[in-house]
């Protein structure tokens, strides 16, 4: 979220879409309903009448898989209405700058974007570029946004085939129902008036799911409402600690806070540095990436300590390296390991035989490996996939370990809530048998594989040798007895190494003493003199007076601003900031767009009391350094990108500069009405025979999404063996029309099939007024929706059924491979 | 006046402060004292499902979760809970929790128990073994070298990797920051590049 729950409150119009927060994020809705008490409107658009469309001021639907054409419409009626923020998008986004004029977008090439390679799928980028001022080197820009090759008007000319009646016979939305959601959402482009938009997996388990988000982040952009509070574009992260997980690096392109995981063309540290590290030569960009080297290099010092030199590279040769535009995401490793690639898996916390998308594949592939480790509170799908449906344990050669871990009341530490909120959980009680914490398990298989390297040597042991773990009290034999999780909490923090000094000033000030933990990320180093195992959550365990404070424990109640940012509970990366890019909700001057909720303002007299200079902000932590964008040390606000102001032109997609619409891989069209290009021309398509998908297919003719319900989670893991939440919810169903039922002759509560290109599932028929027949160009197609809590191993009767995911397509968006779970398609048929 | 039941029971602990308020407030000093937590230690959580963070107290007595609810202090959530954060009892308390670490063999038709240090001297060989095996330190790429006229082409080269391919990781935002940075830094440390978890599904 760039904003956070509480800030729901402050919103004129919360645009539920992506994403059911009534269903998902209950307790979010306490917050939606009080901006509504206050006269705030709730739009929620989606396939179903969702629950929270049940508690929505107005309702439309759209077919699964047409966000962009819906939210393309909404950009061109924004533009033709003239709804737009003006002073916001000339001085705060691109898009006055003027673009290459060799650029052309899709309305020139029937669907593509100009530098199409057709043999390798992929866009060559050198057109989707800006036009530079030879002397300065920043961009050209025309701010009376005329210019035809600037990014406004090229924006005009991409949406202005987006239509209403072309966006209703894409979505199937009632056109009367469609104009009424952009005119209630397209009135908040006025200073004083907010929207918000909440999303999650509606938008981003598609083939265009990054597409999805960075058309409403454009609406966004358009109406002002970035930065604001009571706007924004706020991701409702499905699980409790997603976010702190993905801040944590545990994925195959990011290490700790989000610095790229190296590849094998970046062969030292300086040339790692060299080319991730963003440059600008706007004088009024902060350009925070700047800072690249003093992260990266903290990070080498906490996992390396002392063994990280000047003299090696801090030890930047020991981190693995994938092949130049190696792809090693979810849908790689399964593909890879049904070919036999992996001889061991580690399935931590998590349960892909029901929770991937193909589950068949995710199965079959675990039959092929050597070994497995499946760490969990209790069985599930994939520590016993060997005794699954279909398979036979004789024939599996894969030796198996199921370890217990403990619940989240048998630990002490820290999860991320969506809002960025780091908070702490205690521990209350030991856990059941020898259940034991996940930091204990991983303390151990530590120091037996260092032990072993030690012992009988082995390939390249210099990483494993040279990784710190100072973690608690040790044995005789040097092993930390158990894991201090403070201890981790505080290298993730960082510590001065050295004293260090700030040497811009004379005489050089001393910053921090040697030993002492880093107040806050500007005072890491680049030289090896400070550690910080995740540069963002630095400030999140400081030196106060003397004392260590773990400031994620916090539980101050104050809410000075009364907007709901209780800057006293517990801590938010970064720097305890709660909405991110917050200097966008103040005008050049440094004053709030919108008087009655100042999240930020420059008091231009008070005197700085660090540089003793006039001058300070107040309220919100201030994004970035320097006062406001129109005063001579004025910085832009939007920080972490190089030119300052927000990309509504973004050349870092793969699929193109602006979001486009195209089909999902599977869908009931035989042609995108918008262009000839039916699906997202970059997609990965996996060609093998478990990899099949059927488009307008007489065999799978209905539109199918999965979808949660509260009383469930994820694949029902943590809640299938909670007796009062299975008791309401006791067994998977697939919800339909009465149309549609009536016309295959299947009663509500019948048990039926439901099969797709990659596999059937048995489930019962819940036939209700939910889901209503689309008309999409010309003929009626029908969607149905399953939820995807379920699997065969518990309750063991099998009377749950099992994953949805077994029907689910392995295709992912081009940009970051998530799964289209949002959008196939299955036929029903009685059982 | 609003007082919430954690109130009442805050307050009930001084009696200066209960003849304050000018209210008969025996009744609920009779409940509070009668409740099934009176002898209970008290810490506090976070919901461990969705991402709003709601604070979840939890009071324990002899080693067992007798009763968790919503924590009313708390900004977000104010002591509310969803259906599935008010069953946190029962998840902590589930009786089909594994406690003992299981173990398959290869062709093998069922779980058996076993020991925690045979387990994790098995795994850590099988680790040892997978990596050393597969452990690559360079491999050969095609990659763009710009000659001196300015011109690219393309040239094969030994690249440094220091990686496996053999193992791959998945997991876990069901786990704490502090343990997702120590599973990071030991997967790392292995050399596997093939880390995956929730947040890519």
């Amino acid at each position: 979220m760039t904003n956070h729950w509480i800030d729901l409150k402050n919103a004129d119009v919360i645009l539920a879409m992506g994403g059911n927060p009534a269903s998902n994020h209950p307790v979010s809705m306490k917050w939606i309903n009080r901006a509504r008490a206050k006269g705030a409107k709730l739009i929620c658009v989606d396939p179903r009448f969702s629950q929270t469309a049940a508690k929505a001021d107005f309702y439309a639907p759209l077919r699964s898989g047409t966000d962009i054409a819906f939210l393309g419409g909404m950009i061109k009626y924004i533009l033709d209405n003239d709804l737009y923020f003006k002073e916001y998008v000339v001085n705060y986004t691109n898009a006055s700058f003027l673009v290459n004029p060799e650029y052309k977008g899709p309305a020139e090439l029937d669907g593509l974007f100009s530098g199409f390679d057709a043999k390798t799928k992929k866009y060559d980028k050198a057109t989707w570029t800006f036009q530079m001022d030879e002397v300065t080197g920043v961009a050209l820009r025309d701010v009376t946004l005329q210019d035809p090759n600037c990014v406004f008007q090229l924006l005009k000319k991409h949406y202005a085939r987006y239509t209403p009646e072309m966006v209703v016979d894409i979505t199937g939305t009632p056109m009367e129902k469609l104009m009424e959601v952009y005119k209630l959402y397209g009135a908040t482009g006025k200073p004083d008036r907010v929207g918000t938009e909440c999303y999650a997996m509606g938008w981003t388990q598609h083939t265009v799911g990054t597409q999805n988000i960075r058309a409403m982040t454009i609406i966004q952009l358009l109406l002002g409402n970035i930065g604001m509070a009571g706007g924004g574009i706020n991701a409702l992260r499905g699980e409790a600690n997603v976010q702190g997980s993905t801040d944590y690096g545990l994925l195959f392109h990011i290490l700790p806070g989000y610095n790229p995981t190296p590849n094998a063309s970046w062969p030292d540290l300086a040339t790692y540095i060299d080319k991730n590290t963003p440059k600008t030569k706007e004088p009024q960009s902060v350009n925070w990436w700047s800072n690249r080297n003093k992260y990266i290099t903290s990070y080498l010092k906490a996992i390396y300590g002392d063994a990280a030199t000047k003299e090696n590279d801090f030890g930047y040769s020991w981190l693995p390296k994938t092949d130049v535009g190696q792809n090693a995401s979810w849908l790689m490793i399964f593909d890879k390991m049904l070919k036999g690639d992996f001889e061991g898996f580690f399935a931590w916390g998590q349960n892909p035989a029901c929770s991937g998308a193909n589950s068949n594949k995710t199965r079959q592939a675990m039959t092929k490996l050597k070994w497995l480790v499946n760490v969990n509170l209790w069985d599930n799908e994939t520590g016993s996939f060997w005794r699954g449906p279909g398979m036979n344990p004789k024939d599996i050669p894969t030796e198996v370990f199921m370890l217990p871990c403990c619940s989240s009341v048998e630990k002490e530490g820290s999860i991320s809530n969506s809002g960025r909120l780091a908070q702490w959980r205690y521990k209350a009680v030991e856990p059941p048998g020898q259940a034991m914490p996940d930091a204990e398990i991983m303390n151990e298989l530590y120091f037996k594989v260092k032990e072993l390297y030690k012992k009988e040597g082995g390939a390249y042991p210099d990483p494993i040798m040279n990784l710190t773990w100072n973690y608690g009290e040790r044995d005789a034999a040097g092993k930390v007895k158990h894991v201090d999780i403070h201890t981790v909490a505080k290298e993730i923090n960082g510590y001065f190494l050295e004293d260090v000094y700030d040497t811009k000033v004379e005489p050089p000030k001393l910053i921090g003493k040697k030993g002492a933990l880093v107040t806050s990320f500007p005072s890491l180093q680049a030289d090896g003199s400070t550690s910080s195992g995740c540069w963002i959550y630095c400030n999140s365990y400081i030196l106060k007076d003397g004392k260590e404070v773990n400031m994620m424990q916090r539980r101050g109640k104050d809410d000075p601003t009364g907007l709901g940012l209780y800057p006293g509970w517990a801590w938010t990366w970064p720097v305890n900031r709660k909405i991110i890019y917050n200097r966008a909700s103040v005008d050049l001057n440094g004053q709030p767009w919108d008087p009655k909720r100042p999240l930020l303002k420059w008091n231009a007299t008070k005197i700085n009391p660090l540089t003793k200079t006039p001058g300070v902000w107040e309220g919100d932590v201030v994004d970035g350094a320097g006062g406001p964008a129109g005063s001579p040390t004025g910085k832009l606000p939007f920080i972490m990108k190089p030119d300052g102001i927000a990309s509504i032109f973004g050349s870092g997609m793969v699929e193109g500069p602006f979001p486009e619409h195209y089909e999902a891989l599977e869908c009931p069209l035989e042609v995108n009405s918008m262009s000839k290009q039916r699906v997202n021309p970059t997609i990965k398509i996996f060609g093998d025979k478990m990899d099949a998908s059927f488009s307008c297919d007489a065999r799978f003719p209905f539109v199918c999404t999965t979808y949660r319900v509260s009383e469930h989670w994820q694949t029902g893991v943590m809640t299938r063996h909670c007796s009062w939440l299975l008791e309401m919810q006791p067994q998977n169903f697939v919800e339909m029309s009465v149309e549609l039922a009536k016309e295959l002759k299947i009663d509500n509560g019948e048990t039926v099939i439901v099969s797709s290109g990659r596999g059937e599932i048995k489930t019962v028929a819940m036939v209700s007024e939910r889901f209503k027949p689309f008309k999409i160009a010309g003929s009626t197609v029908h969607q149905v929706g399953i939820p995807w809590h379920f699997g065969w191993q518990f309750p063991e009767d099998g009377s749950g059924y099992d994953s949805v995911n077994l029907l689910t397509p392995n295709v992912g968006d081009a940009n970051t491979m998530i799964p289209e779970s949002k959008a196939f398609m299955v036929n029903v048929r009685k059982a | 006046m609003g007082v919430s039941r954690r109130d009442f029971i805050k307050l009930s602990g001084g009696t200066v402060l209960v003849a304050s308020l000018g209210v008969n407030l025996n009744p609920a000093k009779a409940y509070a004292k009668e409740l099934r937590i009176k002898n209970a230690k008290q810490t506090t959580t976070v919901c461990p499902y969705c991402s709003v963070g709601c604070g979840i107290l939890v009071y324990a007595e002899n080693g067992k979760v007798i009763n968790t609810e919503g924590d009313p202090d708390h900004p977000i959530s104010e002591g509310t809970l969803c259906a599935k954060g008010s069953s946190l009892m029962q998840m902590a308390n589930s009786d089909t929790r594994i406690t003992k670490p299981m173990y398959r063999e290869p062709g093998g038709a069922a779980w058996k128990e076993v020991e925690w240090d045979w387990a994790l001297d098995r795994i850590a060989r099988l680790v040892k073994d997978a990596r050393d095996k597969s452990f690559m330190t360079t491999k050969k790429a095609k990659v763009k070298e710009k000659q001196p006229d300015g011109t690219e082409i393309e040239v094969e080269k030994e690249l440094v990797v220091n990686r496996t391919d053999a193992i791959a990781h998945v997991g876990s935002a069901a786990m704490d920051n502090e343990e997702c940075y120590l599973m990071q830094k030991l997967v790392r440390s292995w050399g596997l590049v093939h880390i995956e978890h929730q947040a890519r599904i």
